[in-house]
Order: C-alpha cells, then structure tokens, then sequence
C-alpha cells in the first residue's frame, strides 16, 4: 500500500493531466442538490459535498440504457434480428465517491457478475471504471455505514481513497487500477506512513452514533419473519412512492422494454421496483406482491434477511441513510432492522395467548 | 457469434417455420421454430423442464416452456396462449417470420434423480407442454428402458381443449405408458374418462412410493386439490415435483420480480419439490 500527498494547489492541474486517459465522474450541485455526473473538461468535482442525493450507482447501472437494438424495416436483409448495442469500455473515474457508495458496488456485483450469467453492460462498466474514494470526516446524523459493513474510510470497492487535510489531499492507492490513476494524474509525492491517518478514521467512525444490529438476520427462519404482524404497522404509512428503491445505492431490480421510432428499435433496461404492483403482476390479473404490505415486506426481507441468507456478505445495505432522509413518509430502515434482528414468534404467541 | 453465448441478453434469431392452431378456442397455437443461424441450436441445447423468452423485435419478450424435446432436433416448439401483448402479438404472427429465442433458461425436470423411476405425471389445461417433451423424451426408444412404469394423468375442459391431441391419441395405444385422458364433463365419442383431474388421479394413479416420483403442472385450482390426492396416495414431499410460474424479464436471475425469498422462480426454479416449495414465501 502506497500513501501519496497532493497538494491542493494541485489538485485540479492532475485532474485535468488525468482526463487524457480518462472521463470523469463527479459530484456537483445542481438545483441545490449534489448528484454524480459526467464532468465537462473545464469542470471540476466539488469535493466540499457530504453526500449525493442519488446514488452513483447509475454511472455502471443507468437508470435507462438502451441494450440490444434491431430494424423493423423488411428492405433491410437482417430485419427483426436484435443485436447487442456496442458497450462502451473506455476508461473512466469517478472522483470523490464516498466509500458507502463504493461499498455497494461491490453489493451490485454479486448480482450482475455471477458464475452462470454475466450481464455484459454492467460487467464491462465496472471494468472501465476506477473509484476514486473520498473518506467521510463529517457524516450526516441519518449514516449509520459502522453498523452496515462499512464505514466512512471503508477502502471495499475502491481504488484509491482519499483523505483530506489542511492544505493537501492523502491518498491512499489500493489496486492496480489506482495505481494507474495516480500515475495519469501524476499524483507521485509518495509520503511515508501518515499517524493522521488512523486518527482522522477513528474520530470519523466515533461521529456516527446511529446504528443497526444484524447479528440474529441470519438465525431468523424465513417463514417467521415473513408470517410476522408487524409488517402490518411497519408499512401502513407507505405510498409505495419508491423513493426508497430509487435512492438506494444496492437496489438493483430492472425491468426490459422495447422502443419503437420509425422503422428501428431498441429494448431497454430500466430501473424498476419491487413497491410498484406491475412489478409482479401476471398476464391473468393474479399479483403474488398485489397489497402493499407484501411489497414493502419484499423490500425489507430482501435487503435483511433473503439478501444475508442468500450471500455471505451481511445485509444489503450500505448505511448511507438516503431512503431514511427522503421517505416521504419516515420509514426507517433502521427501526425495521431492529424489529425484524429482535422478532421472537414464541413472545408474539405469547402475547397472543 | 460468440456474443450469444456472452450475452444472455441477446436472443438467437429464429424463423417461424409452422404455427397450428392447438385448442378448439384458438386461444393456443404452437409455434415451430428454427434457428437462422448455424451452430445455434447447438448452443440452445436444452432439457425437458426447461423454458425460454420468445423475443419479439419491438414488442417485447415472454418466457414459456419448451414443448418440443430434447430428442427432436432441427426445430424447436412452443406452445403459446393468447393472454398478453407479447403473446397477443404473436398469434398474428405468420411463417416465415422472423424473431427470437433466448434461452434454454431456468433449471428442468431432475432427470438423473428419476433414473430407474416410476413416474406420475398430471397435467391440467395448458400446462402440459414441458410434459409433453418430458413424455417425448422419456418414450425415445434410447431412453425408455432408463424409466420404470410411466403414468399419465391429462385433464382438459373438453376434448378440443387437450393439447397435443394426436400425439394423446398414439400414446393411449402404446403399452409402455399408462395414459389416463379426462375431460371434465361427457362429450359425443368420448371414450376416455370424465371429471376433474384430482379425483380422475386419485382412481388411476399408482400409489406412491420411493421408486415412484410425481410431476404437477396445471392451473392453481387444479393443483390446489391435486396435492391433497397425491399425499392420500404416498407421494411424499420431496417426491412431489412441481413448475411455478412468475412474472419474468430477465429470465436468469437478474431483474429481480420473480423471487420467492431467497430463490428466483426463473433461475432457482422453475423446477422445484413441494418441499421445497413449502420452505419459500407462498409468493407466486
């Protein structure tokens, strides 16, 4: 592991040095909101942000991405056969990702990578991409990242982390592919083992005071949870907005659809979500999901117990706090994490009885 | 070439070589395809069980189960019923079209757990078509010393209804399968049973065993009183083996809808034993 110092002063000169051998990513206030774009050549990340209102996740998983493409028209002699759209793999970073959002990268890959099936956009994506982490010194109340399997200089799903000081930005190469970075950059003031370092990370890790308790998800038995009365309360204020599926950097359901212009077409894959009932709905009328309370108990069990049974890698959720802070309606992933680490269906007989 | 087998996005391209109409109603008709490109139908090697999305360039994509079987080469064969866009599209589709199949998807029937078996199939309405390439497959002369007594139990509407009719008809003469047809009420040259498809089962199906594996596909209704029959009779739970259906994109276990807890119907299932089944949310 390799420590590097990049003074502030020059700081934008890398990044601009970096952008002949990669587009880059990163945050910037619109509408006075922080969101991840693609950053023109002039424009620069704003490393001052706590966090985006919208996951980066869309820069690997777009929220609509054409995928396959085919032409109707019958002149042409490969008509109505679908073919895959190019992918494009040039590099590209992105800058100032916070390592919640980096950690649930890693999340998304253990669906769209798997031993059986590999979905080529999102596979080739995550190839070209590097991440360039920026550590959290100052979480929001609402981060509960210790507790979720990460934390804010968590280094999983990064390249390089970046730590910032005073006058200068500590960075932290990872991989190989940060490596490369750093060398497009020129970031090449190697410093020596920093002590600040390990301060900063234990007073960040020290402010996040929020917290979920997940060791008994595991132990629970599906069907208990799944048959249990409180998912009655726990959804009764949801508008099945899907806010939640929206804003969250580990929801990854999609749906396909075709899209038709003259005589050529496209199929896409779009962001979905399991609190709308077209979700499930079959052709016959019958939803398997059909009320409200079974698909917010879908979005729960999936993230907090089929999710921790199905891979060893916790719940799948990052601690980031986005669906605590923009649920219409406070739903608290926390809270539910409680009830559903703490359910006991022999106490609930009990106070049946 | 090699892309197909990279992204399983990416349908083979196929040509509607025979479309038959399948049930008195018209509402099924079975499509014949072939594969345009060589080296293809190769690629889409399958299993009976096992389903695929029917792709249609600027409509959309279905998942239905294969009909044809594993020992017909040179085609393949779906049997589709006119419910939604895609399906509805394709009813007015005509040969010589072209389309697109992705696929072999989803897991099959646990042919070498059936081994030196006897089987109980029942089958109600519609649902019949990956039990028919199991037949299929099960009769090929290369196969059928492989199983022990097979024991047929079809249940339709009326005798227009059953699909596959001729195939039925050729299969009730042969005596190395025990067919068991029923229509649910008396029909003009009807010489077969009549009634319901559980108590029809429950006359003429052989008692379960440990050689003796039961598959179920049909309507919920159907399999709902079928169930209680095949306990009455000795088919424990993991020897009840039953093809769920869900609302399905992807189709390997990917977009998400088509999850009963932990397992995905498209790529866990469809497939499953009852015991399984009844260890997963009753989501489907």
């Amino acid at each position: 592991m390799k420590l590097v110092k990049i003074d502030k002063s020059q700081w934008s000169q890398g990044l601009t040095k970096s952008r002949e051998s990669y587009r880059l990513y990163g945050p910037v206030e619109t509408d006075g909101f922080h969101g991840f774009k693609a950053l023109a050549a002039d424009e620069q990340p704003d490393m001052t942000y706590v966090n985006t209102r919208l996951s980066p996740k869309a820069i690997l998983f777009p929220q609509s991405e054409a995928i396959v493409t085919y032409s109707l028209d019958t002149n042409d002699t490969d008509h109505h056969v679908q073919k895959s759209m190019p992918i494009d793999e040039n590099p590209r970073a992105i800058v100032g990702i916070r390592p919640c959002d980096a950690k649930s990268v890693t999340l998304l890959n253990l669906n769209f990578d798997t031993s059986a099936y590999k979905d080529p956009y999102w596979v080739k994506a995550l190839a070209a991409t590097t991440f360039i982490g920026l550590a959290c010194d100052d979480p929001r109340s609402t981060c509960f990242c210790t507790s979720a399997g990460c934390g804010p200089y968590h280094e999983e799903g990064l390249d390089i982390l970046l730590v910032e000081q005073q006058e200068a930005y500590l960075a932290k190469i990872l991989t190989q592919k940060g490596e490369a970075f750093a060398k497009a950059a020129g970031w090449d003031a190697e410093t020596e083992a920093d002590d600040l370092f390990d301060t900063n990370k234990q007073a960040a890790e020290a402010k996040i005071v929020s917290t979920v308790s997940t060791d008994n998800l595991k132990n629970q038995d599906i069907l208990s949870l799944h048959a249990a009365p409180f998912w009655e309360d726990v959804s009764f204020a949801c508008l099945n907005c899907g806010t939640c599926t929206y804003t969250c950097p580990t929801c990854w359901c999609f749906d396909l659809q075709d899209e038709v212009q003259g005589q050529s077409g496209k199929r896409f894959k779009n962001w979905d979500s399991c609190m709308f009932p077209l979700f499930t709905l079959h052709t016959t009328g019958h939803n398997p999901r059909g009320t409200k309370m079974q698909r917010v108990r879908q979005r729960f069990m999936h993230k907090l117990k089929y999710f921790v049974d199905k891979y060893d890698h916790g719940i799948m959720c990052v601690g980031c706090g986005r669906c605590v802070n923009q649920c219409p309606v406070n739903i608290d992933i926390r809270t539910i994490c409680e009830i559903m680490n703490t359910y006991s269906p022999e106490e609930q007989t009990a106070v049946a009885d | 070439m090699e892309e197909h087998v990279q992204n399983p996005y990416v349908p083979y391209p196929v040509r509607i070589d025979d479309i038959e109409v399948a049930t008195e109603d018209k509402s099924l008709k079975t499509f014949k395809f072939v594969f345009l490109n060589e080296g293809d139908e190769e690629k889409f090697s399958y299993q009976a069980g096992q389903f695929a999305e029917l792709s249609v360039a600027g409509v959309g994509e279905i998942p239905i189960g294969i009909a044809s079987s594993p020992v017909e080469k040179g085609f393949v064969t779906f049997t589709v019923n006119k419910a939604g866009v895609v399906t509805s599209h394709m009813h007015n589709m005509a040969v010589g079209d072209i389309m697109g199949i992705r696929g072999p998807l989803g897991n099959w029937y646990p042919w070498d757990q059936l081994e030196g078996k006897n089987i109980l199939m029942v089958g109600g309405g519609f649902a019949f078509t990956t039990l028919r390439s199991s037949i299929v497959y099960m009769l090929d002369p290369e196969n059928r010393p492989k199983f022990g007594n097979i024991d047929v139990v079809y249940g339709a509407r009326t005798p227009g209804m059953l699909l596959y009719k001729d195939e039925l008809i050729e299969w009730e003469k042969r005596d190395d399968i025990n067919m068991h047809l029923t229509i649910d009420t008396p029909a003009d040259g009807w010489n077969y049973n009549v009634g319901f498809t559980p108590p029809v089962t429950e006359q003429k199906a052989p008692q379960g065993d440990d050689n003796t594996y039961a598959i179920v596909c049909g309507p919920p209704i159907m399999i709902r009183f079928t169930l209680p029959v095949l306990e009455k009779l000795g088919y424990t739970h993991d020897r009840i083996i039953m093809s769920l259906e869900n609302r399905m994109k992807c189709g390997f276990g990917m977009c998400g809808r088509c999850g009963i807890g932990k397992e995905l119907v498209c790529k866990d299932g469809p497939v499953f034993t009852l015991d399984q089944i009844n260890l997963t949310p009753k989501e489907y």
